[in-house]
């Protein structure tokens, strides 16, 4: 599909030069010795425990397959300690920005005083919530779960390709992961020192506690919110709620009363001090956003605004991660922090300027175009890849709405070595690290999910796109 | 349960009383009901609020705050007024946001190709400075639709547009859009208004626009009545639409048989200020 492109990728076990790199030196020496059939044997029965385990997802859109199981590549990706270590620091950097940035848009706006950020983005933006604004968050945190993807093109360079403030997904994934590797691979881990992921749950439930309103008890109680089991993601919400040993909920099992939220248990109410919410703004409480909402809480804006519960992630934290103010992000380190950012930003084409958007229609067959609020790899143009009548038809899209996209030049992801029918071949990954904060520090459990593109030559991870995944192992020391 | 608003605004030059019934009536009792009120004006240059109280016939707490856009709202009211003609500018109300904020869409207020035509048509025809254009509209828009106080479904701009025939929330509502679609801030204002027949009874509160006009501010324009707003119009809360103003919303867990009527009696006070 990506045939025209001939793109020569970085190569995480092979490099560019194909020596190989010594994180992967032992994974490289067992992939030499293991006979091709047993590799294929424990392929088949990684498939098998993730059916048993019913860890699948939901396609929108997609009537016909309701759910289906993400595709799981049982080779992992290595990352050695000195490369988790530049990486961890540039994620902490940036999470503390946006963090910053959210405060400062919903309160004294000295970035749009300064001109470093336009207005427009901020005050325009549908996911700008007006409620926010000068509305004290507890502890001054807006988000408390990030999800930063990842890629690299060479060995120093780190690139951030997307930031996930609201509401990020994929972690079951990366603890699922693990689990089955532990299980079919003993041996492997038997050979390497990988730094343990299972404690993120403990991690999570940490953060979530220390985040508690003041007016919270020692032992605040936490529960997560989900909009219910039609929601893709539901398998991820009872999963983690599961692990955090803390109730999951729907809107209908919790209300407000006397600015206070109470949720319904057989001993009665009990109050709620941190919500963990997978539930969009827009349908949190029908008495400030949608009015049609079924799946929230009627009030719950009310006692937030009164201090007296904390919602993980802050309500109108989108404002920070749409793309095109992902393309100010290296400016909003360096306004924030005053420090150079670690990790590097995609040169990106803001759309609605208009000196850009020549550039973009003149270089359609070379560039990637997302729409500013686009997820899940939906509404993209991939220039290489697509034919004329696919790029004519964008360039109407685009013409009538540039507003709406962004454009980057198309990078050759970094590669990894991938269990395919054909055998062992390379194929582009990314990095879905999950950044933890807290009241009292930052928490990031080493690795993340990695997102694996299937079909070869293809850029595209999102699952809902023929993507698999991967366990992510960070080497310890 | 009744919600009973009681209030004396005394505008400098015209003094108006407010009264406010909403009235719940349930076939089967509700187990308990939320509501959040945007019932409460503040003072600004052409408005000094003299008294204003909330009745509420349950046992509640009425706690006050103030919502992002600085509308008093009350978790859970008969009023005066004192109003001043100030030709429809607004000034000395509060104000959170800068005003292209009000350059967003939103589902209520989005142009479709009808507003956005009827909006450049009379921009084009004469080439008038936005005061002038904004008033050519007012007078083109309440000509165009026909004032029909209504049932209480809400319709998008489009919607009310198409039908040629809307409440006083579909003016504002398109009278909004049109504003948008060709870069004027504008943004929807609850309140109510003493009627010029005399009539004191009305159904409901009233609603109009606001626009932005640069180097005089925001505008009043009460398209349904084809004017400016005058020393008639009291206001109470600013929004996007008429969700993000609406006086009154609110949920309830159990119950049947919900019944909500309102009765809102807006008149001049008998005793006028001097001055």
């Amino acid at each position: 599909m990506y045939g025209r492109a001939v793109v020569i990728a970085f190569d995480e076990m092979k490099g560019s030069d194909g020596s190989l790199r010594p994180a992967y030196g032992e994974l490289f020496r067992w992939l030499s010795d293991v006979p091709p059939d047993v590799l294929d044997y424990r392929r088949r029965e990684a498939e098998v425990l993730f059916r048993r385990i019913g860890i699948t997802f939901a396609v929108y859109g997609e009537a016909d397959a309701q759910e289906r199981l993400i595709p799981f590549d049982v080779l992992p990706r290595i990352l050695a300690s000195t490369e988790w270590d530049v990486l961890r620091a540039g994620l902490e950097q940036r999470v503390k920005a946006i963090n910053h940035y959210i405060r400062d848009v919903y309160t004294r706006r000295e970035i749009l005083k300064a001109g470093v950020v336009p207005e427009e983005l901020v005050f325009q933006n549908r996911v700008f919530r007006p409620e926010m604004n000068g509305q004290k968050v507890p502890h001054d945190i807006y988000v408390h779960i990030a999800g930063i993807d990842i890629v690299r093109v060479d060995p120093e360079n780190f690139y951030v390709l997307e930031d996930n403030a609201r509401t990020p997904s994929g972690v079951s994934y990366m603890l699922e992961n693990r689990e089955i590797m532990l299980r079919l691979f003993p041996e492997l881990f038997a050979r390497h020192r990988v730094a343990p992921v299972e404690n993120y749950p403990d991690e999570l439930l940490a953060t979530l506690k220390s985040v508690a309103p003041e007016t919270a008890s020692a032992d605040p109680t936490v529960v997560l919110l989900t909009p219910g089991v039609y929601n893709s993601a539901y398998y991820e919400h009872s999963f983690l709620a599961d692990k955090l040993g803390v109730e999951l909920v729907e809107g209908r099992d919790l209300f407000v009363k006397d600015d206070l939220v109470f949720m319904r248990t057989t001993q009665g109410p009990k109050r709620v001090d941190v919500i963990y919410r997978r539930i969009d703004d827009d349908f949190l409480d029908p008495l400030a956003f949608r009015p049609d909402s079924v799946l929230g809480v009627p009030g719950l804006m009310s006692v937030y605004q009164a201090g007296n519960v904390t919602l993980a992630n802050a309500v109108g934290t989108g404002v920070a991660d749409d793309k095109a103010v992902y393309s100010y992000m290296p400016a909003i380190v360096k306004f924030y922090l005053g420090e150079e950012p670690i990790l590097k930003n995609v040169p990106t084409w803001r759309c609605r300027e208009s000196e850009h958007l020549a550039y973009v229609l003149d270089h359609l067959d070379e560039l990637v175009v997302k729409e500013v609020h686009g997820s899940g790899g939906y509404g993209m143009l991939i220039g290489p890849a697509a034919d004329k009548a696919t790029i004519a038809g964008f360039r109407v899209k685009l013409k009538s709405n540039p507003k709406n996209f962004v454009a980057q030049p198309t990078l050759a992801l970094s590669t990894c070595p991938t269990c395919v029918d054909e055998g062992v071949a390379p194929r582009h990954v990314d990095l879905r690290p999950f950044v933890l904060t807290g009241r009292d520090r930052v928490r990031i459990v080493p690795g993340g999910l990695t997102r694996v593109a299937l079909k070869k030559g293809s850029l595209v991870v999102n699952s809902s796109q023929g993507g698999g995944t991967k366990d992510t192992w960070v080497l310890d020391r | 349960m009744e919600y009973r608003l009681s209030s004396v605004v005394r505008l400098l030059r015209m003094r108006i009383q407010i009264s406010h019934l909403t009235n719940y009536r349930y076939d089967a009792p509700a187990a308990s009901v939320i509501h959040m009120l945007r019932l409460t004006p503040r003072n600004h240059d052409g408005q000094y609020v003299t008294r204003w109280r909330i009745d509420v016939s349950a046992d509640c707490r009425l706690n006050q705050h103030e919502d992002a856009f600085g509308n008093i709202t009350h978790a859970f009211t008969a009023d005066e007024v004192e109003t001043r003609d100030t030709q429809g500018i607004v000034r000395g109300v509060v104000e959170r946001f800068p005003p292209n904020f009000y350059l967003r869409e939103t589902a209520l207020t989005t142009p479709d190709a009808n507003i956005a035509g009827f909006a450049a048509a009379g921009h084009d025809a004469v080439s008038l400075d936005v005061l002038n254009f904004l008033h050519v509209m007012l007078a083109r828009l309440h000509a165009r639709v026909t004032h029909h106080s209504g049932g209480p479904t809400t319709m998008t701009a489009a919607e009310a547009f198409a039908r040629r025939r809307g409440d006083c929330a579909d003016f504002a509502h398109i009278f909004i859009a049109a504003a948008r679609s060709l870069s004027i801030p504008a943004r929807y204002v609850a309140g109510y208004v003493r009627r010029d027949d005399g009539t004191a009874e009305q159904g409901n509160g009233h609603a109009w626009a606001e626009a932005f006009v640069p180097e005089l501010g925001w505008v009043a324009f009460d398209a349904a009545n084809g004017v400016c707003a005058t020393d008639a119009h009291v206001r109470v809360a600013v929004g996007l639409d008429s969700l993000g103003a609406a006086p009154l919303r609110g949920t309830r867990y159990g119950g049947t048989g919900e019944q909500v009527s309102a009765k809102v009696r807006v008149e001049q006070a008998a005793h006028q200020v001097q001055g």
